[in-house]
């Protein structure tokens, strides 16, 4: 793989005519930039169509479409557990029960939410946590980027990470979050049309899903896995030992499928700030559900080819090779390019690499604008220059603090770019301590919406709880062949885990466990502050129930709803 | 906000697809060029479909302008 792609004039120009879009929506939008309102929240005017399609978007960055195709080659269809059982339920959860609270409640961010329904304190960690994370995710996403344009098409490193750079912050400084929500919908149509050529080269070279089913399974059982197990996604699910996953059903519905995918898509406000943009309540509620039904089926478009591949890779003659960290073990994080290179002529090539510089700046963007968001009205404006009262020059003051906040965001994702490219293992090492943030604040989040009676002493105490005992089972296990401490047991060594990824469920879990019982606890012997009056909106038993009587039958959520579940039972009875 | 996204959508799809097609034409007869595509013209027949898509946007995008309008 050391050989760098040439790519020609033609997907230079493709590539030319994407950046000229991409800036072009930005500029369109300028001139309605006139208040933080439409800067920082989009003026709540997206169809729910855009913000959906935006949703799936931040979530589809190059991390994910380049981890997930690995990860179809390490674990075949089980990586399905991602999609299906670990985002479906909870983005379903987030649009009937808990978008109604976050739209409703007129709260401009998540951090908001918990400053309206607990207390100061509670809004401030997590208004801080998530702006420091949300940086440095951001510069790690460039710093991928950069990597990748230096390896595969031979760029200067810094050069492509002040170029990318410079492409987000342009159109996020002129447009704001809407530009960051349709340059979103943009990316999505792209990264699908550019990897579907992919998806189609490979099935076909290796006779369809069933000629690829029949060269798997030796590929597979010289593994030490029934033959089946790439191509199915619960069959071996029986015990951790018989899946390359290394965990037992359990772990994956309760670990994957509720803790790290509600704590992901429930209180991680990068993805509900999509949501929170839309044009009504009724659209914001939509705004998931039309995210969920292609999410569905992008592992056909990123997970399969990663299958299509780990055949390939033992295929004498294919000439199919990915780059090796130590002899026999390869870097699966290059799956997706390395099946670019082995299928794509020039054209269809500049797509391909255009779809995967795209996936990067939505993922940067989308960051970026979650950051400013938070930094504005969460810190700036609590604890920096509250509002005057004078609301024309209030808006256009925060304004500019959002503008600002964006070139101060975008600027110190670039140092966090160095920072990674100084210490490989900061990825890692993000991911960890995001597992450990989101799993404390879904427990509290939910509490608080769904139980009046939690106090805001509890969730406090709950999220540093969470918090805590995430950091010390994390210091106190470690997974098999860890050879850093940033893979957990640096405190000291009382279990080994099969593999990583179950080591990441169980953190998760112990988290939300001592979040929910420390957070109730709390609650019970602290005096709730808030009366019911405040609390109307917020909490669920002292909202009215939301009414969509005025909304045809086919068009309500729950309609929607009951077609993204159905379909989701469908794929997983299918590849089961 | 402003803009309608179908409208951006569907020009650069355009461009694209007639990009690639003409491209996917031009290297007809190189079946060199295409062998790693085992042999399909990848440029030409995604170049069509992304052609068909793009004006598909396009018509969507002037549908409601229309419907706006009056």
């Amino acid at each position: 793989m050391n050989d760098t792609f040439t790519l020609s004039w033609i997907d230079y120009s493709i590539m030319i005519v994407y950046f000229v879009f991409v800036l072009g929506i930005g500029w369109a939008l300028k001139r309605y930039m006139k208040t933080a309102n439409a800067f920082l929240e989009a003026g709540r005017a997206m169809p729910a169509w855009v913000a959906g399609l935006a949703f799936i978007s931040t979530n589809l960055g190059a991390l994910e479409v380049m981890g997930m195709t690995g990860s179809g080659a390490k674990y075949g269809m089980l990586t399905t557990h991602f999609y299906w059982v670990g985002a479906i339920p909870a983005m379903v959860f987030l649009a009937l029960f808990m978008m109604p609270f976050y739209y409703g409640s007129k709260a401009r961010s998540v951090p908001e939410y918990l400053k309206l329904r607990f207390d100061e304190k509670t809004r401030g960690l997590n208004a801080i946590l998530f702006a420091v994370m949300t940086i440095l995710a951001s510069g790690i996403s460039m710093y991928a980027l950069a990597i990748l344009m230096e390896r595969v098409l031979g760029w200067n490193f810094h050069l492509s990470l002040v170029l990318s750079a410079a492409i987000v912050l342009g159109y996020t400084y002129l447009g704001g979050l809407s530009s960051a929500i349709y340059n979103e919908v943009l990316q999505f149509f792209i990264i699908v049309i550019g990897l579907l050529p992919i998806v189609f080269l490979s099935l076909q070279d290796l006779g369809g899903w069933s000629g690829m089913k029949e060269q798997l399974a030796p590929i597979v059982s010289a593994k030490g896995f029934a033959p089946d197990t790439w191509t199915t996604t619960w069959k071996y699910t029986g015990s951790a030992t018989a899946n390359p996953m290394g965990v037992e059903w359990y772990g994956i519905f309760f670990g994957l499928g509720f803790v790290l995918s509600f704590g992901y898509w429930c209180t991680n406000f990068l993805i509900v700030q999509r949501a929170m943009s839309a044009k009504s309540p009724t659209a914001a509620r939509n705004t998931p559900l039309i995210g969920a039904i292609p999410k569905m089926f992008i592992p056909f478009l990123i997970v399969v080819p990663g299958i299509a591949a780990l055949v390939l890779l033992n295929k004498p003659g294919s000439g199919f090779i990915l780059p090796e960290i130590s002899p026999g073990h390869y870097n699966y994080d290059y799956t997706i390019i390395a099946l670019l290179k082995q299928y794509l002529p020039a054209g269809v090539l500049g797509l391909g690499i255009t779809a995967l510089l795209a996936s990067f700046m939505s993922g940067m963007a989308g960051n970026v604008s979650a950051f400013n968001t938070v930094w504005t009205y969460d810190i700036y404006q609590s604890y920096i220059r509250p509002t005057t009262g004078n609301k024309e020059s209030d808006e256009k003051h925060y304004l500019t603090v959002g503008r600002l906040a964006t070139i101060f965001g975008v600027v110190v994702s670039i140092a966090a770019a160095y920072l990674a490219s100084l210490f490989g293992n900061i990825m890692d090492f993000l991911q960890t301590i995001f597992s450990m943030i989101n799993a404390p604040l879904f427990a509290v989040i939910i509490l608080g919406m769904f139980w009046k009676r939690t106090t805001g002493h509890a969730a406090f105490t709950g999220l540093l709880s969470g918090f805590l005992v995430a950091l010390l089972h994390h210091g106190v296990t470690s997974p098999l062949g860890a050879t850093t401490l940033v893979k957990g047991g640096w405190i000291c060594h009382l279990y080994t885990y099969p593999v990583e990824m179950a080591q990441n469920f169980w953190t998760a879990i112990f988290a939300w466990c001592t979040a929910t019982i420390v957070t109730i606890v709390i609650s019970l012997v602290t005096k709730q502050l808030k009366s019911d009056d405040d609390l109307k909106g917020l909490v669920y038993s002292l909202t009215p129930k939301f009414k969509e009587e005025n909304v045809p039958w086919y068009s309500r959520s729950t309609t929607l709803a009951i077609i993204v579940l159905t379909i989701a039972t469908i794929l997983t009875i299918l590849f089961w | 906000m402003g803009i309608d996204i179908k409208f951006p959508i569907g020009l650069m799809f355009s461009i694209f697809g007639i990009l690639l097609t003409f491209y996917g034409l031009f290297t007809y007869n190189d079946t060199a060029f295409y062998s790693r595509s085992l042999g399909i013209n990848v440029n030409l027949w995604s170049g069509l479909g992304m052609t068909v898509f793009g004006f598909f946007m396009l018509f969507l995008a002037f549908r409601t302008y229309k419907s706006k309008k009056s």
